[in-house]
């Protein structure tokens, strides 16, 4: 393995991926803190580095939907967004999904307006939570790296034929330098074989795509998506095997931090995890046995392993990077709930929300948040859940 | 025109890519305009089509009446879908990932989905200048939903959202000027056209096509169910509507105007409007404003052929 390991800006990485990856087009309209990805991916094309259309769309709506067009004729295809640009999109990330049309975007975490916020939170995504797409988190650059390539392959096997989005925190990711392992481009290509659409739109073999659906196949139509969505787990787990064969980092659904005999367990995605790793260094010194989950894949949603990883535990608590107003909690934490409901052993669970709009949690701040969490378990809160570190 | 004889019709391919048994209404002048520029476009054509009437008769699952490669995807984005795919396969041809070959990229979409919604998607596609043709088939309403008013509605007529009243004659805007804006964007080729005319019609599709960069289309396509008119007029009503100077047929090739039909004289709006339901109630005195701007626009634009 003749990987190099540089120091680079993650979004610049991000860049390096699609263009190991080869990608025919890109189009991305400007968005803090996405833009460093597009910026760079612009540059490897105009300095002949990368050999692909990049189109600069006049907004989010048309980036995502040059991409459709693209991806339909069997173009490999990748964009990169973030908040606002999130949510412009959102009605087409719906039509790439279920036109089964493996488009690849990394999606910069951002809170979402108003009162305007250019910085980090899950509240875009999960927004578009129930759009279709495969989407992976990353914790690190590395991760970052590593995912994106994983995404075209997972993208564009024949099984699965489905956008993927990978998504990494705005500034906290984006913007920081990590050493990050680049592939040389024929260990890439060993990994990621050329893509080819099954059926793409060309006038020699005329097709119809995107017909309307009466109510008496609609209903079929969105079936069969469900349980393509679903099948595609077990392509990701084989993907992420191979991936680990060949450059030694492998990846599954869902971490474990000092999991072992843990009575307490934390949950987080994203480059939090890295910072709540620390937390739970110095509890464990403490003598705490107290553990870490990691949840990498969120849809599809790890059923299976998010049950498998949680059993033994006691307590189990969940920090929501995002709101869901005068609901349960964070969707993560509703979701993690209602996943282990049925579960005849099974911990008990406490939400959290914290780090909106940029905030950070300190591995301090990770501290009280499990020490509060162990103290809800015992004597209760008044609240569903609690927000983290808000001044009342 | 009068380079299109007698024998002309006997050249037109009589394959029908838009197959017929589709679902679109009697007299229905849209079904006709895109059945016209199949026939112009031939084979070698991938067509994009915005959400719409056109789009709505013609792919009910598990049925379709397109011959040709068609994708729909929603309303608004149809310049944006149509620039991913010619950016797609020229950069493919270019890598060798498919066969190099003549592809005609080309937008289908209504007057909604054109001059309102669709405007922000097109107006970039235009400036960045992809090589693609755009057809409006212009309805003058969003006749798919039921007739509510659109920026291309004309002034005076009566529709869901914009009914004539005690207090209203119904649209109180004029009707937005689609040709003008996409000539505004410096595109190679810029055209009116109506199935009333059918091989200049299918002329301007086919020149739209073959010109390289953007070329756009503005095809009037008359409505009987939404203009309240009879079905067997649809043609009739869509010459009196470029008799009348209503909807004037020219094209713009590299900013030079140049009228298809060069009028002598103007016949009186009048004879438009009365035989459309949607001008029922317009009194004379809105009927002359109504003439009076279809004078000075008329002019206007003959002052650019000039």
């Amino acid at each position: 393995m003749r990987a190099q390991r540089v120091g680079i800006e993650v979004s610049r990485a991000i860049a390096i991926a699609a263009k190991l990856a080869n990608v025919d087009v890109v189009s991305a309209y400007p968005i803090t803190p996405q833009t460093h990805i597009v910026e760079d991916i612009a540059e490897l094309v105009a300095n002949g580095e990368l050999d692909a259309a990049y189109i600069p769309v006049e907004s989010e709506h048309s980036a995502m939907s040059a991409c459709l067009g693209a991806s339909a004729v069997g173009a490999r295809t990748f964009t990169a967004t973030a908040g606002q640009g999130l949510e412009l999109m959102h009605e087409v990330l719906y039509i790439a999904s279920s036109m089964r049309l493996p488009i690849v975007m990394a999606v910069a975490n951002r809170a979402l307006s108003a009162p305007l916020s250019i910085w980090g939170d899950h509240s875009d995504v999960m927004a578009a939570r129930d759009t279709g797409w495969i989407q992976i988190f990353a914790a690190n650059g590395q991760e970052t790296f590593d995912s994106v390539l994983c995404a075209f392959r997972i993208a564009e096997d024949q099984r699965v034929l489905l956008p993927v989005m990978v998504n990494l925190d705005g500034f906290h990711l984006t913007h920081m330098i990590e050493p990050i392992c680049i592939p040389e481009q024929s260990e890439v290509d060993k990994f990621l074989p050329p893509y080819q659409y099954p059926l793409p739109l060309d006038p020699d073999k005329p097709i119809t795509m995107g017909a309307f659906a009466p109510p008496y196949i609609y209903t079929e139509t969105k079936k069969a998506q469900q349980v393509n969505l679903t099948a595609a787990k077990e392509v990701i787990l084989q993907c992420w095997r191979e991936f680990g064969d060949l450059f030694g980092r492998y990846y599954s659904p869902v971490e474990g931090y000092h999991c072992e005999k843990a009575k307490v367990l934390l949950l987080v995605m994203g480059s939090f995890s890295e910072t709540a790793m620390s937390a739970i260094d110095t509890l464990r010194g403490e003598g705490k046995e107290v553990g870490l989950i990691k949840l990498r894949l969120w849809r599809p949603f790890p059923f299976d392993e998010i049950r498998r990883a949680v059993r033994d535990a006691e307590v189990l608590i969940v920090l929501d990077r995002a709101l869901s107003f005068g609901g349960p909690g964070g969707p993560v934490c509703s979701e993690i709930r209602s996943a282990l409901y049925n579960e005849d052993k099974k911990p008990k669970v406490i939400g959290f929300v914290g780090g909106l709009g940029g905030r950070d949690i300190s591995p301090g701040g990770f501290k009280e948040i499990i020490n509060r969490g162990i103290e809800i378990s015992q004597t209760g809160s008044e609240q569903e859940f609690e927000m983290f570190g808000v001044r009342e | 025109m009068e380079k299109y004889a007698v024998f002309v019709p006997k050249l037109v391919t009589k394959r029908e890519n838009f197959a017929p048994g589709h679902r679109a209404c009697l007299g229905c002048g849209e079904a006709l305009a895109v059945r016209l520029a199949c026939k112009a476009l031939g084979q070698n054509v991938i067509i994009v089509s915005a959400t719409g009437c056109m789009e709505v008769v013609s792919t009910p699952l598990p049925y379709t009446s397109w011959r040709v490669a068609w994708i729909h995807t929603l309303f608004e984005n149809t310049g944006a879908v149509a620039s991913g795919i010619e950016a797609g396969l020229k950069v493919m041809m270019r890598k060798g990932e498919c066969p190099a070959k003549e592809v005609n990229v080309v937008v289908m979409a209504g007057d909604g989905g054109t001059s309102d919604i669709g405007l922000q998607a097109l107006s970039g596609a235009l400036e960045r200048g992809h090589d693609f043709l755009y057809i409006c088939l212009d309805n003058e309403a969003y006749m798919n939903t039921g007739i509510q008013r659109s920026s291309a509605t004309p002034f005076g007529a009566s529709t869901t959202t914009a009914p004539a009243g005690k207090m209203s004659i119904g649209q109180v805007t004029w009707k937005k000027n689609m040709p003008a804006i996409t000539a505004a964007h410096d595109i190679p080729y810029v055209a009116t056209a109506c199935p009333s005319y059918p091989f200049d019609l299918m002329a301007k599709v086919a020149r739209g096509a073959a010109v390289h960069g953007p070329a756009y289309v503005h095809i009037l396509s008359v409505c009987p169910t939404g203009w309240r008119s009879a079905p067997d007029l649809t043609i009739r009503i869509g010459r009196l509507a470029v008799e009348t100077g209503m909807f004037p047929l020219y094209e713009v090739e590299d900013g030079k105007y140049k009228l298809s039909i060069d009028l002598p004289w103007l016949r009186p709006v009048q004879d438009y409007l009365k035989l459309q339901g949607r001008f029922r109630h317009l009194s004379e005195e809105t009927i002359k404003k109504i003439q009076n701007r279809v004078n000075k626009e008329y002019a206007k634009l003959k002052e650019k052929v000039a």
